[in-house]
């Protein structure tokens, strides 16, 4: 109940945030956050974009909150995405074979290269004690220029030497009904993978051997281990984990919402989990609904920008502080119980005057 | 071969002395007990406050270049500074993981200077008409070997930061200051018993950092971006990564970042010297990461860590 109140404070700052921001820049809030929001809910056709929107922040969100859950700060989550994505988009391009099985290969291959990058940060972690925050970071550009070189070299598209080829539609996400039924948007199954992965982590976190000693080594390493838990085997379990759960973000990216992948960038969705699972308190559910939210900024800012002068960074900024505020919720917690100690003395104080009075 | 490294040397030099100082700035965070990851933030946001002055200021004056970039440093020092203030509060007051407000930071600068510079240019780039020009040091650039390597096409930049370098070895080893500072990084709790304010050594500490991380981020800007695209690709993580494979240690940090300046240099132009044309361009990218991460496992017994860096001083723990 505290986490949802501090959740939605956060969330509260950073939309005042933004709209100090925008007043101070010149333009109305008002008209800012109605042109915002209308982006992203509007039509149907607007909604569909803002779920496809947030389909990957769902994935690299749940990551970052199960890599937490174990007391590890996967900041790498952009290079596993990418790397993630680039596996599957190497199964998506050279094999051929029915649409069911090209897509759970691809799964198979997103999944695979990204818990392949989170591992060896998880082994140095748990063999030689490397702090992750620094593995990860080397990983993420690790990754960043692999894949500069990997895709011109052998994926190529035949004109634009900065992105692979595209994806036939057989190998990408797509769904025509969905399409449909969101007035030809471009959501995909990628969210209801998203979902069925969101129940699993849940499941594997709250109702498992695994989660709870996951859990355990993520309270207290050290009472964990004279528990008897392996606490390196947790912490390498848990880096696989989360680093599988960043690649089929990279899936969903490049073989779902889009259906290519391009070089010299490494994705905003993997420093945007962490902003998830901070405002989604780390709960699998949580973390669901604020990548939903975080999808309907992304997607609404278009149409803001395109109605007004503001400019479409706006939304990255509200996150941004959205992620100091939920970062500095000791600040809220000091808050909440100043404001109901105060409530609490006045309505007593109101009480004994009252008496007084009588 | 020698012709070679003559000419990637100022390069080298150029691409190091940002990184240095960040890092530099980084240490001084660390050893008061603060970790850092905002210094990639900070960079930018110094890049961002020197972009916009001296756009501002090379317009107003078009006789006053010269004078418009120094300005725009010390803009800089202090938007970093004023910036770190941010992760200075909120994890030294609000006890706020170091790492998530860090990361804070980086997100916030990123979205916020793009956000400001696109109200301002409508690009969100800001192109500077001119950046500093590089000069050969007068009578010294004429010794043999040294001269070419050292004092030639260097920066005024170059030689403040040196000393800068210099002076924090000093203050950090030598002085009182520099004692009690690393005395809050190693065990805090025992500083305060001894009269030190922990807190106000840790204010002190990231703050320097982000001074120092503005500057880098505005030296990058006039001496090798030219432009300001909201960004100073990643160079704040491997001032990060310099500070750690430096351990701890003004000389071995600007041994570290000096390894990086000439690996990214070698990278970067190894297609047009024939010595490094045959090696596939991706090693040379990847060779700094690669390198770290050995480096940090090499290291992993024997870190000079600041122990009590990352942790949350709390004056009641013994």
């Amino acid at each position: 109940m505290r986490n949802l109140i501090i959740s939605l404070c956060a969330v509260i700052f950073g939309l005042l945030g933004g709209a100090i921001l925008m007043a101070v820049t010149g333009h109305d809030p008002v008209e800012g956050y109605k042109y915002l929001f209308q982006g992203g809910l509007k039509t149907t056709s607007r909604f569909g974009d803002t779920l496809a929107t947030g389909t990957p922040l769902i994935f690299t969100g749940l990551s970052v909150a199960f890599a937490f859950r174990t007391g590890l700060f996967n900041i790498g989550a952009a290079g596993q995405m990418l790397f993630g994505g680039f596996c599957a988009t190497v199964i998506g391009l050279n094999v051929d074979t029915a649409r069911p099985l090209l897509l759970l290969l691809m799964i198979a291959a997103a999944i695979f290269g990204g818990a392949i990058w989170a591992f060896i940060p998880g082994l140095l972690k748990a063999r030689f004690n490397v702090h992750e925050v620094v593995s990860t970071i080397m990983m993420n550009w690790v990754a960043y220029w692999t894949i500069y070189y990997a895709v011109p070299a052998y994926l190529k598209a035949e004109q634009i030497e900065t992105e692979s080829r595209p994806l036939a539609d057989k190998a990408t996400l797509k769904a025509a009904f969905l399409s449909d039924m969101f007035g030809g948007s471009y959501v995909n199954l990628g969210l209801f993978l998203a979902v069925i992965v969101v129940i699993v982590i849940a499941f594997i976190i709250n109702k498992t051997t695994l989660g709870y000693e996951l859990k355990a080594v993520g309270f207290n390493r050290h009472s964990a281990e004279y528990a008897g838990i392996g606490v390196n085997r947790s912490i390498i379990t848990s880096m696989l984990i989360s680093g599988a759960l960043a690649g089929l973000a990279g899936m969903a990216q490049y073989a779902g919402n889009g259906t290519n992948i391009q070089i010299g960038v490494l994705p905003t969705q993997g420093y945007d989990g962490i902003a998830v699972a901070l405002l989604g308190a780390n709960s699998p559910v949580g973390v669901l609904v604020s990548a939903l939210f975080f999808g309907l900024l992304y997607s609404g800012r278009g149409f803001m920008n395109a109605m007004t002068e503001i400019p479409p960074e706006i939304a990255d900024s509200i996150i941004a502080i959205i992620i100091y505020f939920a970062a500095t919720s000791v600040l809220m917690d000091r808050l909440i119980t100043r404001f109901l100690s105060k409530r609490r003395s006045t309505t007593m104080a109101a009480t004994a005057g009252g008496k007084e009075k009588v | 071969m020698w012709t070679t490294i003559q000419q990637i040397f100022p390069y080298a030099i150029m691409f190091t002395i940002p990184l240095l100082i960040t890092a530099l700035g980084g240490l001084f965070s660390e050893r008061s007990g603060v970790v850092n990851i905002g210094l990639e933030g900070l960079m930018v946001i110094g890049a961002f406050a020197a972009a916009y002055t001296m756009y501002e200021l090379q317009t107003a004056w078009p006789g006053h270049q010269i004078a418009a970039i120094w300005i725009g440093l010390l803009v800089a020092i202090v938007a970093g500074t004023v910036f770190s203030l941010l992760h200075a509060f909120a994890s030294i007051h609000l006890s706020a993981n170091q790492v998530i407000s860090g990361t804070a930071i980086n997100m916030i600068a990123g979205a916020l200077t793009v956000f400001l510079s696109r109200n301002i240019t409508g690009s969100g780039n800001i192109r500077l008409s001119g950046g500093f020009p590089p000069f050969d040091v007068w009578g010294l650039s004429d010794i043999p070997i040294i001269g070419p390597l050292l004092f030639t096409k260097t920066y005024w930049t170059t030689w403040i930061i040196l000393a800068v370098v210099l002076l924090s070895s000093f203050v950090l080893r030598k002085t009182a200051f520099g004692l009690r500072l690393r005395s809050c990084g190693e065990y805090p709790q025992a500083a305060e018993a001894a009269g030190v304010n922990v807190r106000k050594m840790r204010y002190i500490g990231v703050l320097i950092s982000g001074a120092f991380a503005g500057l880098g981020g505005a030296i990058h800007l006039v001496t090798i971006a030219g432009e300001f695209t909201g960004t100073v690709s990643g160079l704040g993580f491997l001032a990060l990564a310099a500070l750690i494979f430096g351990q701890w240690r003004p000389i071995g940090i600007l041994a570290a970042t000096l390894f990086f300046g000439f690996a990214s240099t070698v990278a970067n132009v190894s297609q047009v010297i024939p010595a490094f044309a045959s090696i596939p361009p991706i090693y040379l990218k990847v060779f700094p990461y690669v390198v770290t991460l050995i480096a940090l496992v090499l290291f992993s017994k024997t870190s000079q860590a600041p122990k009590a860096a990352g942790e949350v001083f709390d004056s009641g723990k013994r």
